[in-house]
């Protein structure tokens, strides 16, 4: 369904954001995207929207939605020549709603671009409905500043749907909202991917939620997707030593040990990546030979590859 | 809502009240007998003793205020003691010409300094962007006076489009023609204003332009002139709303100036020569004139704010 190949992510006349990332996510699954922050995660997902901000530019590879190439196309221009779309919940749903636009509005105007024969109100309230807000007729004439962060977290997904979306970006879309609240959000992604058979790109910072949201993982580290594996063999077998560092930060639940893991180290900025492996200065497992030239694909079954010269398992061969 | 408004009208209230106690302190503020001081040395007891009765001076201070402020509550600013006609007519002679100067610069300012920022915000960074903004700063930094100057040199003894000078009534021969005569003076005092509205606009169309719901805006597909009209303008003009208030308060003394350079028969130059003659109940008369019209359109702006401003409510 979508397909990424090879994205290349570049300040305008400057360094790389994004080097090189593929992946691709079927309906109805969906895909976590991992990384620390700074990795570029949020910079994937505007490209795939063709919504990056002026001083970042796509300048290599191609997004493709249902066999359609998109990779330079805005939001309006998709929906000009009727191709597939893309919708995006975002991080800050504090700031990511009109603050003077009624809620009913907001979702009102993305029904009017891509469902024009619906009645807007009648399909935004079908829409709060879906996203389960209570009371949904009376919260359409609500402004944004009435509700909560879960509330206007949901609002937002609202308004993604009222896109009719075959791909369904969601970045981070719970790390700004209280833990109970958040496994909320979180189901109802995961009960609207199953539902209305959308392939959702899910990114986080988060090992912890990926086992529950997510069929497949890809790890992305410095701009470039170090690992990609289903969620099993992942958490199972991890090859690259960064996935492994990631797993040993999570929160062991048998200990009662509050220090968490930490890998030694930041990752590179933008600009200053090194040769050779980015994470090569962090790794334990780093040799010369990482410190240069390209790295080896290396497999650890079905799906599951990765980009390394000394991946954990012994298994995996290049 | 109601209460929003009570509050707001109560403040205005408040603020006048104690801006007519530092008006009516004035005169007595003049160092030396204020009667002397209006009437000159060479004064006969007799005019200064009827003076100083019909200014109530012989009354104790809180009743003198009382008696003033109860008169002007119902229309009365006293006495004139150059023309020796009501105050108030005195003003009322100079309204028109002030108040049409008011509108029309108002018009000039809304009209240019709006959509031009707008222009300016939409082409930022290209040669139109700056040439607009050069332009903006260059009108902001000039001095009223001297665009005055210049306007009357080209556009009135130059090419002779304009009169230069003078504002015959449109009640008078001419009717509505006549509001030629204050085309330059509205242009001259609307110039820096407008540059400022401008450059807010502008400033504050950029500032919107980054916010994360114009980005959730054009997530949704929307075509652009929707995003830069319903999200960013409607938004950026918060700011702009509540710039007006201020611009007012510059009008007013701009526009004393403007009507000096132009010879109008507006209230600002009743002000500057009231003060020549001392002639202080006039100029008291026409300053709190000044603070109720500034206090209501700023009670405006703030009530206009609330319902552009749906957060408003709650603060
Ligand atoms: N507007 C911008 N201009 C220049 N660099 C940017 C901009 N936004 C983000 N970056 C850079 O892009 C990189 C990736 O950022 P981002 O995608 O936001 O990371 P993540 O979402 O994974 O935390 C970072 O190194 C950041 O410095
Ligand atoms: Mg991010």
């Amino acid at each position: 369904m979508l397909n990424v190949d090879n994205l290349v992510v570049s300040l305008r006349n400057g360094p790389q954001i994004l080097r090189g990332v593929s992946f691709g996510i079927e309906p109805g699954e969906i895909l976590a995207l991992v990384g620390e922050s700074g990795s570029g995660k949020s910079m994937t997902s505007l490209a795939l929207m063709g919504l990056l901000p002026p001083a970042l530019a796509i300048t290599g590879g191609t997004v493709s939605l249902g066999g359609t190439e998109i990779t330079h196309l805005a939001p309006h221009q998709r929906v000009r020549r009727n191709c597939g779309k893309v919708a995006m919940v975002f991080q800050e749903p504090m700031t990511s709603l009109n603050p003077v636009l009624r809620i009913g509005e907001q979702i009102g105007e993305a029904v009017r671009v891509h469902d024009p024969d619906a009645v807007p109100a009648d399909r935004a309230k079908e829409l709060l409905d879906m996203v389960r807000i209570p009371d949904a007729a009376h919260q359409l004439s609500a402004y944004p500043h009435e509700l909560s962060g879960g509330m206007r977290q949901r609002v937002m997904i609202a308004i993604a749907l009222a896109c009719r979306p075959q791909i369904l970006i969601a970045d981070e879309p719970t790390t700004a909202l209280d833990v109970t609240v958040q496994r909320q959000v979180l189901g109802l992604i995961r009960d609207l991917c199953d539902r209305l058979g959308v392939g959702v790109l899910f990114i986080t910072h988060d090992l912890g939620v990926v086992a529950q949201m997510a069929e497949r993982v890809a790890v992305m580290y410095a701009g470039m997707l170090v690992e990609r594996a289903d969620v099993g063999p992942l958490f199972r077998a991890p090859l690259h030593p960064y996935t492994a560092g990631l797993m040993a930060c999570l929160p062991d639940p048998e200990s009662d040990d509050p220090l968490l893991a930490t890998i030694p180290g930041a990752a590179p900025r933008a600009g200053a990546v090194p040769d050779g492996c980015p994470f090569a200065p962090r790794c334990v497992r780093a040799a010369s030979r990482c410190r240069s030239g390209a790295l080896p694909l290396v497999h650890g079954g079905e799906g599951h590859s990765a980009r390394c010269h000394f991946p954990l398992t012994a298994a995996a061969s290049a | 809502m109601g209460r929003y408004v009570l509050r707001r009208t109560g403040a205005a209230i408040a603020t006048l009240i104690a801006a007519s106690i530092v008006i009516f302190a004035f005169i007595h503020l003049i160092p030396g007998d204020p009667v002397y001081v209006m009437l000159g040395d060479g004064a006969t007891p007799e005019q200064v003793a009827r003076l100083r009765n019909r200014l109530g001076l012989d009354e104790p201070l809180v009743f003198q205020y009382l008696i003033w402020a109860g008169s002007a509550l119902q229309g009365d600013l006293g006495q004139s003691i150059f023309f020796e006609t009501p105050v108030t007519q005195v003003i009322a002679e100079g309204a028109e010409t002030s108040i049409l100067l008011a509108v029309i610069t108002m018009f000039w300012i809304v009209a240019f300094g709006v959509p031009v920022g707008i222009l300016a915000a939409i082409r930022q960074g290209t040669w139109i962007d700056q040439g607009l903004s050069g332009l903006a700063m260059l009108l902001a930094s000039v001095p009223t006076f001297w665009v005055g100057l210049y306007l009357i040199l080209i556009f009135a003894a130059g090419l002779g489009w304009f009169p230069s000078s003078g504002f015959p009534s449109v009640f008078d021969d001419g009717g509505l023609y006549n509001l030629r005569y204050l085309i330059l003076p509205s242009l001259a005092l609307a110039a820096p204003n407008a540059a400022l509205i401008l450059r807010l606009t502008r400033a504050s169309m950029l500032d919107v332009a980054r916010e994360d719901y114009v980005r959730t805006a054009r997530a949704k597909g929307i075509p652009p002139y929707r995003v830069v009209l319903r999200h960013i303008l409607r938004n950026a003009l918060l700011a702009v709303v509540s710039a007006f208030g201020f611009t007012f308060a510059a009008l007013i003394s701009e526009a004393v100036v403007t009507e000096t350079v132009f010879a109008l028969p507006g209230i600002g130059r009743t002000v500057v020569q009231s003060i020549l003659r001392r002639d202080y109940p006039v100029i008291q008369g026409v300053i709190l004139v000044i603070v109720c019209l500034y206090l209501i359109i700023n009670l405006l702006v703030d009530l206009s704010y609330r319902f552009l401003d749906p957060r408003v409510e709650l603060e």
